[in-house]
């Protein structure tokens, strides 16, 4: 089954990567995955957004996402900006970057009709400072998009971590990753006793 | 390697002289152009006018390179007149390997050659590009910049007669102030080419600060022969700039050649000298000096500053250029 | 080995594999990441008797190839757009002093007005210079097609294009199976030239060729190019055979042996058209798809064999040509001669556009009723495009189209008072 993830962010937070990390993961599962860009000569702090296609098959397709079965936002000041949430279905996942909650980012309201275990704000930038030092939600985002959405194992993610950072910086998103997926499940549990 | 260049018979028209080499030398100072066995790389039967100085100029060049380098020279030619008159095809003067691409690549062709033989191990063959000015100071300058920065190793030489001379004299960034060319007529009230223009490409070779610049004449045989042979005794990039009189394209009588690029030297226009890394290291010094008005009245190119009312201003500019190159190259012994 | 990774850096290893003996690189988006993938991959020492050369100009970089090859080495670049114009003299050179230079074209849109994203206008634009020019529809497919290449190359002493769209191929991570080293050398030999600059057999390269024999010289380089349409599907087999896959040929087809309408197209923009093909088929709709890869030579008998059963094509370019319309429309039209065929050209993704699914299935829908236009270009933005066309012809003023557009939405640029 296609899968589709949107990610959103500015240029210089590792969207791209993020992108890019996940579709390995995806292929460390045996499945097929494509990841790409929404090209441009963006500078740093421009909005940007990178795809992810993860299927079982062959995936033939080239288009953007435009309706993503997942979104995932690098940085919320981004949320009354740009059209994130376009094409979203309410049964889609999303994931944002944040200490607040949906309604404290105030599209509370927007996302009334989606599944509330679907939905799911995670300091990853906080993580990010604590694992390793730098302000990069990336890999702690994608450790969540693991627990959330459960279309690739947390471990995937780490080999992919693994695979692309040298070892000593590689650790360190290990552990957020680690701690994203522990906190997203934790979120994930709480919203659906609610 | 043996040398597999056929032996030429060398016809000697002016034997009883001293023009070629020298028989009170001793054999190894003489040129290379007495030599029976010399390569004529560049063979006879090209389609050059007569009294062409680039010819000259090719022959002596590549012949003392192939000296040096144990016969194992490949060159790259840039399109103009050494390359058109050498290889009407079928036919072909050229007794070595040799490759013509295109007018402004002269030196990247030649990178490549030497890139190829690197790889391949072949340290023994050595490379040169060859162009006219048009193709070495215009449209090749930007790969000729490239090759020189990047140190690649390639003697590049310059024929320069001062014009695009194939297409029919037209202006260069070589072409000196007066000068009358088909893009610059000898006509109003500024007649020729504009003074306060030009490249001097031997000063901006050594601006690259490569290991060695040199500029020469086909006056001076042995001179030439000296530094051809000293630039193949080096390695990266090198570049030689040779200036040959065209009869044609500076209107002057074919047999004056050899003594227009004498008075060049004498005059102070054309400075010989070398540079190794971005700076002179030898220059050679004016034995006579001339006045450029004797050197200048042999070109029709010249012709308007002559006659009834004589451009003396124009003439004195010209002096003040060759007085200017004098003073700084030290072109006299006594300054 | 299997691998999930860029496109470019996919490409850079397998070009690697092929052991090229002296890789020019100057820099243009969008291919900037082989060049770089294989800087990396030589300075290492991954690579060995390779000379990688940072040139100072495009221009530079196809002459640095041509003397590399005409010395007896294995020579490699990449360029795009207006990288491959500012070479074009060279590019026209190369071929006709037969050298088997492979290039990577990062297939990019070419200016002005400057756009860095993808369209085939560059290539294209070199189509009659005598390269063999094949595309790829993924990047499996531009990893196979490079090995493929070279050996092409070198059997036809003839320099070959390989055309990867920029972005969409080049900076997309997918699944790539990048083969053994032992694998490429048994497909690839060594490069035996047919003509080399050498002191021990000297010979003058480049010569200048008269009215007396220019016709021929000519005539006979089209005919070598025109054997490439046997060499290529040779080529594809023993690739087959050897890999295990599919890659390269003339063309391929997709669901077109009972189809009423078949969609043209080149590249990558094929993956989404057999998406939608397959979409419309489950429908009942008789349609199928056919990607060109060898574009140069153009495979003029084997399109007809393979369209002439359909009653329409919809051919899907991403080129055009101003003043009369699409480039690769009108070679098809060659083929298409014996047939009753009606066929639609459709404009579609210059400057990298997004080519969508539900554009292409709002289009093939049309074209099954035969309700397009001769000429179409896909997802116009007609408002814009019809008050400027009005504007001018009111006011027929000359000048950039791009700010004569903004110039009408009354953002000029700024004045300083």
């Amino acid at each position: 089954m296609l899968f589709q993830v949107r990610i959103h962010g500015r240029g210089g937070q590792g969207v791209v990567s993020a992108a890019e990390m996940l579709s390995v993961a995806a292929f460390l599962e045996n499945k097929h995955a494509q990841a790409f860009p929404s090209f441009g000569s963006e500078r740093m702090g421009a909005p940007v957004m990178a795809f992810c296609r993860i299927d079982d098959k062959e995936i033939r397709l080239r288009e953007p996402v435009m309706h993503p079965d997942a979104l995932i936002i690098q940085d919320p000041t981004l949320l009354h900006q740009v059209d994130l949430f376009s094409g979203v279905a309410p049964d889609g996942y999303i994931l944002i970057n944040s200490t607040r909650n949906f309604d404290e980012l105030g599209i509370g309201e927007f996302v009334k009709g989606y599944r509330p275990e679907r939905l799911c704000t995670v300091p990853a930038t906080e993580l990010a400072m604590k694992h390793v030092g730098r302000p990069l939600p990336n890999v702690a985002l994608l450790g969540g998009f693991a627990a959330i959405s459960g279309i690739v194992q947390l471990d995937s993610v780490i080999a992919a971590i693994r695979d692309k950072f040298p070892p000593k910086i590689a650790e360190g998103n290990v552990a957020a990753a680690r701690e994203a997926y522990a906190f997203v499940l934790e979120e994930m549990k709480e919203a659906s006793h609610a | 390697m043996d040398n597999k260049s056929v032996k030429q018979p060398v016809k000697f028209y002016q034997t009883g002289t001293f023009t070629v080499g020298n028989r009170l030398l001793a054999p190894d100072e003489r040129s290379v152009q007495a030599n029976m066995t010399r390569t004529n790389s560049l063979n006879s039967g090209h389609r050059a006018c007569q009294g062409c100085g680039e010819a000259l100029g090719a022959r002596y060049a590549i012949d003392a390179a192939m000296r040096a380098a144990n016969n194992q020279v490949i060159a790259a030619n840039a399109t103009g007149c050494l390359e058109v008159f050498s290889t009407p095809y079928p036919e072909t003067s050229w007794q070595i390997p040799w490759i013509h691409s295109l007018f402004g690549n002269a030196a990247a062709v030649a990178t490549g050659v030497a890139a190829a033989l690197k790889v391949k191990g072949r340290k023994e063959v050595r490379v040169i590009a060859q162009g006219g000015d048009g193709g070495t100071t215009d449209i090749g300058f930007g790969c000729l910049s490239g090759m020189f920065e990047r140190n690649d190793d390639v003697l590049y030489i310059c024929y320069d007669n001062q014009a695009y001379m194939n297409t029919g004299v037209q202006r260069s960034s070589a072409t000196p102030g007066a000068a009358r060319t088909a893009t610059t007529m000898a006509v109003g009230e500024d007649p020729g080419a504009p003074f306060g223009q030009g490249k001097n490409v031997p000063l901006i070779a050594m601006a690259h600060e490569i290991p060695y610049v040199a500029t020469a004449s086909v006056a001076y045989l042995h001179d030439l022969e000296t530094k051809v042979t000293k630039a193949m005794s080096m390695r990266g990039a090198r570049y030689i700039h040779i200036l040959v009189p065209c009869p044609l394209g500076w209107g002057a009588a074919s047999q004056d050649t050899i003594k227009l690029a004498r008075l060049a030297v004498e005059t102070g226009l054309f400075p010989l000298f070398e540079a190794e890394h971005g700076e002179v290291v030898s220059s050679y010094k004016i034995r006579r000096r001339e006045p450029v008005e004797e050197y200048l009245k042999m070109q029709k190119r010249f012709a308007h500053l002559f006659g009834k009312q004589p451009a003396v201003e124009t003439i004195a500019r010209i002096q003040g250029i060759a007085d200017k190159n004098i003073r700084k190259f030290g072109l006299l012994s006594l300054s | 080995m299997l691998k999930q990774t860029e496109g470019s850096h996919a490409m850079a290893e397998a070009i690697a594999l092929c052991r090229p003996e002296v890789i020019c690189a100057y820099p243009i988006t969008p291919q900037t990441h082989i060049v770089e993938g294989l800087g990396e991959i030589v300075k290492s020492g991954q690579l060995t008797n390779c000379e990688y050369i940072n040139v100072e100009s495009e221009f530079a970089a196809l002459s640095v190839a041509i003397g590399a090859s005409a010395a007896g080495a294995r020579t490699y670049t990449a360029t795009a757009s207006q990288g491959l114009l500012f070479m074009a003299e060279a590019v026209y050179n190369a071929a006709g002093l037969g050298l088997p230079i492979v290039m990577t074209i990062g297939n990019r849109a070419i200016g002005a007005p400057i756009n860095i994203w993808n369209d085939h206008t560059d290539s294209m634009s070199m189509r009659d210079a005598g390269w063999i020019q094949i595309y790829a529809e993924n990047n499996q497919e531009a990893v196979d097609l490079h090995i493929q290449a070279f050996r092409l190359a070198e059997e036809l002493s003839m320099p070959v294009m390989v055309c990867v769209d920029g972005f969409i191929l080049t900076h997309a991570y997918e699944r790539v199976d990048i083969p053994s080293q032992e694998q490429v050398d048994a497909f690839l030999p060594k490069f035996e030239p047919r003509q080399i600059l050498d002191p021990s057999d000297p010979v003058s390269i480049g010569a200048m060729v008269g009215p007396d024999a220019f016709m021929e010289v000519r005539y006979l380089a089209h005919q070598k190019q025109m054997r490439a349409l046997e060499l290529l599907p040779q080529l594809s087999a023993e690739f087959k055979e050897k890999f295990g896959r599919e890659a390269g040929g003339l063309l391929k087809t997709y669901r077109t042996e009972d189809a009423t309408t078949i969609v043209v197209a080149l590249g990558s923009v094929i993956g989404t058209i057999k998406d939608v093909v397959d979409d419309m088929r489950a429908q009942g709709e008789k349609i199928g798809a056919l990607s060109i890869c060898s574009f140069r030579p153009f495979p003029t008998k084997e399109l007809h064999d393979a369209l002439a059963h359909a009653d329409r094509i919809v051919v899907l370019e991403k080129s055009l040509s101003l003043g009369i319309g699409g480039v690769v429309s009108h070679d098809l039209h060659m083929a298409l001669a014996g047939t009753s065929l009606k066929a639609y050209t459709v404009i579609a993704g210059l400057g990298g556009r997004s080519i969508t699914k539900a554009s292409l299935r709002a289009l093939f829908d049309k074209a099954q009723k035969d309700a397009l236009e001769p000429l179409t270009f896909l997802d116009l933005n007609t408002t814009v495009v019809d008050r400027e066309l009005e504007r001018e012809k009111a006011l027929r003023r000359s000048g950039p189209t791009a700010e004569n557009i903004l110039k009408q939405l009354g953002t000029v640029a700024a004045t300083v008072r």
